[in-house]
């Protein structure tokens, strides 16, 4: 196992794969969430998680950055792979794979500060040097929220509505440039007009980063992704509960036009879920 | 035709199980008597509830207000028998000792309630401090008096000295804790989970995520209930008689005995003397008007935590 | 592969030693803060055991059932308070439930507009505020000389009863007892208010809709859908009552003399630590600490059943 601290220069064989998940099982306490995922996540793309309620798709989107730690009795088992590198490998630092690994949160989640502090905060604590107005300015319009804010800087991050809010933590996710941003159903909670200028921004972020999406909204990951993992439920083999896997993950065209499996058939056909 | 029963028994009311009335109130019901009754009673408790705090403030502010010179705030108290005097050594020591009992009490509490709600929640350690927290505020504050007697006065640790401020204010931070602990864990679990999550996938560590996001947002209502325990402090007695002891003198030191006006009012409520008497009540009068004072304070704060 | 030339304008992607430092340290300050608690804790049990021990050793547990106070011969029994501080809370006790729990209902009915409601909320709240000695000061100047006539007619009355034998003559257990409800009045107002309002409101819909009266609902629905939180409360005030040390040395007497009658000067654990501590020395330190141990377990026994029916409601309704 090389050391973390050559991450930035290592020279992966296969540069274009940016995460990967090898047979990674997630439980809560005894109860297992998710089985067995193997999955490999490309570079610049966005890649679409979907599913039924409960198959576990945000489980397995919060290992990635190691969000799950936060949640008491939450243990992974199998490895996820960054840049070759096993994120739960003994002494690797969930800040710091946070740091490189964004997130944008279900609910708009800005911090009770200005909407220049929600920005500036996530820059100072990565140690930011450089010019922090211009950093504020770019981050908001690679969100594309900067026509709607650039006057109203100071003012509280709650002032803006529910979409507004929910580009704002995406600025301020791009802020500490992240290599890839996770969101977890981020258009969820909003109208679809909002909804729309965040699937357009994410057009213009995948040529810098690499992102991960779960949604509920089937069109959506037709809209924007590029590849597509179809999480299913399945009852235990004891019968006692249900646990989640993936059942097919592939480019997005092929999920939704020629799957293989006859459950990813049924689910993007409306069939259920 | 037995589809049509309940329709018969509307129309003759004499011949269903139930007996019908007119729809219009009757007052001379025997339920709606008993309503009546158990109305006014209740109402008459709600009175009887609120009557003392009435009365005690009447008193106090009448007795006590009425006494309220520069001279009362500023003079030392006099010797037994003679007249005049005021309480200023008192209302000195009281205001020493709360805020060197919260300069104790709220760091620990507010760390530990840190603890409670940030690291962990369920772990045995946790569940043994938050039990430990519920027994200590079960725990009679003459007994903080008796614990911190026994180890800090009758011992004299702290340089030789027996009774002293020290030993007071000591003895106080014991009976702040528990509720500056409690305060602290049940603000920081009413701060929002997505809030933390924010700033811990911007890549932020625990550390900055409590002190620059948490804690800020749970703010006022930690500082209300931190302003209900330090006005409870001020106006406690039984801790202090015998660790901060009493002190007819201007506050020499933390190390030595020093006058509270709580020890005040209870040494001179007993005394032969009107002088005496008649500063208890004026003692009184300024302590229930600094903890109402700082009551109110508290609710103004808590406002700000629901907006 | 950075494909963004500012990522090197990042100068701590790599966390530093001194932020993981920071970060740890204060962890770690946060187990240490919260472990005061417990040191508290055990500090407190162990200055009473090893205070007591001298008096363990020489009383043993006659301590508990003779009423002997004699420092002269220093022979020390404790049950003249024991008895003084169960029968004050529990008469108190039995004064402020029925004034609480009906307070309670008063301010949570819809009986009288909603700000008058919030008015004497407010009011219960700040009576909780008043510091205890105040009261004592009210209590030995107001409330006693008023009550007097009153209870001297009782002892004339119904003297034969040993519980009215003496005559009053000041201070003495019942004015203690009616100071204690003042105390613990807003303690039991305010939780039963809780548990009021923790009842659902479907509950008090459906007894409304088989049409029973305003009362017939809160008697029959809705008060027993409460009385565990309120017997949690009913029985955090009892620990209150217990302990609650400085109106009660003021007005009780501080007579060590066993008497059955309640319109005598009396004692509570908590009055006689108040009254002596500060002068005794020798064996009745000891004995002070003593009749401190019982009054420790007392409440803690009453507090841990008081909190467990507390968390058996918590857990009724979540």
């Amino acid at each position: 196992m090389t050391s973390f601290t050559s991450l930035d220069h290592s020279t992966e064989t296969s540069t274009d794969i940016c995460m990967s998940l090898e047979n990674v099982s997630i439980s809560y306490g005894a109860s297992e969430a998710v089985r067995g995922v193997y999955m490999q996540i490309p570079r610049g793309k966005v890649t679409a998680f979907i599913g039924p309620s409960g198959c576990g798709k945000s489980t397995v989107l919060r290992a990635l950055n190691r969000m799950n730690d936060l949640i008491e009795g939450c243990t992974l088992k199998g490895r996820v792979l960054f840049d070759g590198h096993d994120l739960y490998a003994r002494g690797v630092d969930p800040v710091e794979v946070r740091r490189r690994i964004g997130m944008v949160f279900q609910k708009p989640n800005p911090f009770p500060k200005s909407i220049y502090e929600n920005i500036a905060f996530g820059a100072r604590i990565n140690g930011f040097r450089g010019d922090m107005d211009e950093l504020v300015e770019r981050s908001l319009r690679k969100a594309a929220i900067w026509d709607e804010t650039k006057d109203k800087l100071k003012e509280s991050g709650y002032a803006l509505s529910g979409g507004q809010q929910q580009r704002l933590c995406i600025a301020r996710a791009i802020a500490i440039e992240p290599e890839v941003i996770l969101m977890d159903e981020p258009c969820s909670a909003l109208d679809p007009i909002s909804t729309l200028k965040i699937e357009e921004m994410m057009h213009e972020l995948k040529k810098s980063y690499t992102i991960v999406i779960v949604t509920h909204n089937m069109q959506q990951a037709v809209r924007v992704s590029d590849m597509t993992g179809f999480f299913n439920v399945s009852t235990r083999a004891d019968g006692e509960g249900k646990v989640g896997c993936l059942e097919e993950f592939a480019a997005t065209e092929q999920i939704f036009n020629a799957p293989t499996q006859q459950a990813t058939q049924d689910y993007v056909s409306g069939r259920f879920g | 035709m037995t589809s049509l029963q309940p329709n018969a028994s509307l129309q003759s009311p004499d011949q269903g199980p139930f007996q019908r009335k007119a729809l219009q109130f009757q007052p001379s019901l025997s339920r709606n008597r008993w309503n009546l009754f158990f109305t006014l009673l209740s109402a008459g408790f709600a009175g009887i509830c609120v009557l003392p705090l009435f009365l005690v403030l009447a008193y106090v502010l009448f007795k006590g207000g009425s006494l309220i010179s520069i001279q009362l705030l500023t003079q030392l108290p006099p010797a037994p028998g003679l007249e005049g005097g005021g309480i200023g050594n008192a209302i000195l020591g009281t205001i020493i000792i709360t805020l060197l009992a919260s300069l104790i009490a709220i760091p620990v509490g507010v760390g530990g309630g840190i603890f409670l709600s940030e690291y962990s929640t369920s772990g045995p350690f946790a569940q043994f401090v938050r039990f430990g927290t519920n027994v200590l505020a079960g725990v009679p504050s003459i007994i903080c008096g008796v614990f911190v007697y026994g180890l800090i006065v009758s011992t004299r640790v702290f340089a030789g000295q027996s009774y002293s401020a020290l030993a007071g204010a000591i003895a106080l931070a014991v009976l702040m804790l528990p509720t500056v602990i409690k305060t602290t864990d049940e603000a920081l679990k009413l701060v929002p989970d997505e809030l933390r999550w924010g700033a811990l996938g911007v890549g932020a560590s625990k550390f900055i995520t409590i002190t620059r996001i948490t804690l800020p947002s749970a703010f006022s209502p930690i500082a209300t209930g931190v302003v209900l325990a330090i006005a409870r402090a001020a106006g406690e007695t039984a801790p202090l008689i015998f660790t901060a002891l009493f002190s007819p003198f201007w506050p020499e030191g933390l190390l030595n005995p020093i006058a509270s006006m709580s020890v005040l009012i209870y040494n001179f409520a007993i005394m032969p003397y009107e002088a005496q008497i008649s500063l208890a009540w004026a003692a009184s009068f300024i302590l229930v008007v600094m903890i109402l004072a700082a009551n109110l304070f508290a609710r103004y704060l808590s406002r700000f935590a629901k907006a | 592969m950075t494909p963004f030339a500012l990522a090197d304008a990042f100068r701590l992607r790599r966390r530093s030693g001194s932020e993981k430092l920071v970060d740890q340290g204060f962890r770690q300050l946060t187990i240490v803060l919260a472990s005061i608690v417990g040191l508290v804790l055990l500090g407190i049990l162990l200055t009473v055991l090893s205070g007591s021990k001298e008096a363990i050793d020489a009383f043993g547990f006659k301590f508990l059932t003779t009423s002997s106070w004699d420092p002269v011969s220093e022979k020390y029994g404790a049950f003249t308070a024991i008895y003084g501080t169960i029968i004050t809370s529990l008469l108190a006790l039995l004064i402020a439930v029925p004034l609480g729990v009906g307070t309670a209902i008063f301010i949570t009915e819809n009986l009288i507009p909603l700000r008058v409601r919030q008015f004497l909320g407010l009011m219960v709240e700040l009576l909780a505020a008043i510091p205890s000695v105040v009261l004592g000061l009210w209590a030995i100047f107001v409330m006693e000389p008023f009550l007097r006539p009153i209870l001297e007619a009782v002892n004339q009355v119904f003297g034969w009863i040993p519980l009215f034998s003496t005559v009053p003559q000041g201070p003495g257990v019942a004015p203690a007892i009616l100071i204690l409800v003042v105390m613990i009045l807003p303690i039991i107002t305010a939780i039963s208010r809780d548990s009021l309002m923790q009842v659902p409101p479907e509950l008090r819909q459906a007894a409304y809709g088989i049409g029973t009266t305003r009362w017939g609902a809160i008697l029959q629905v809705i008060l027993p859908a409460a009385v565990s939180g309120i017997t949690g409360g009913v029985m955090l005030a009892l620990g209150r009552a217990m302990g609650e040390t400085m109106a009660v040395t003021m007005i009780i007497g501080n007579s060590t003399n066993f008497s059955w009658s309640l319109l005598a000067p009396g004692n509570t654990i908590s009055s006689m630590l108040a009254n002596q501590f500060g002068e005794a020395d020798g064996i009745q330190v000891s004995a002070l600490m003593y009749a401190a141990l019982i009054l420790m377990i007392l409440t803690l026994v009453v507090n841990v059943f008081a909190q467990w029916i507390v968390r058996r409601l918590s857990l009724k309704y979540s």
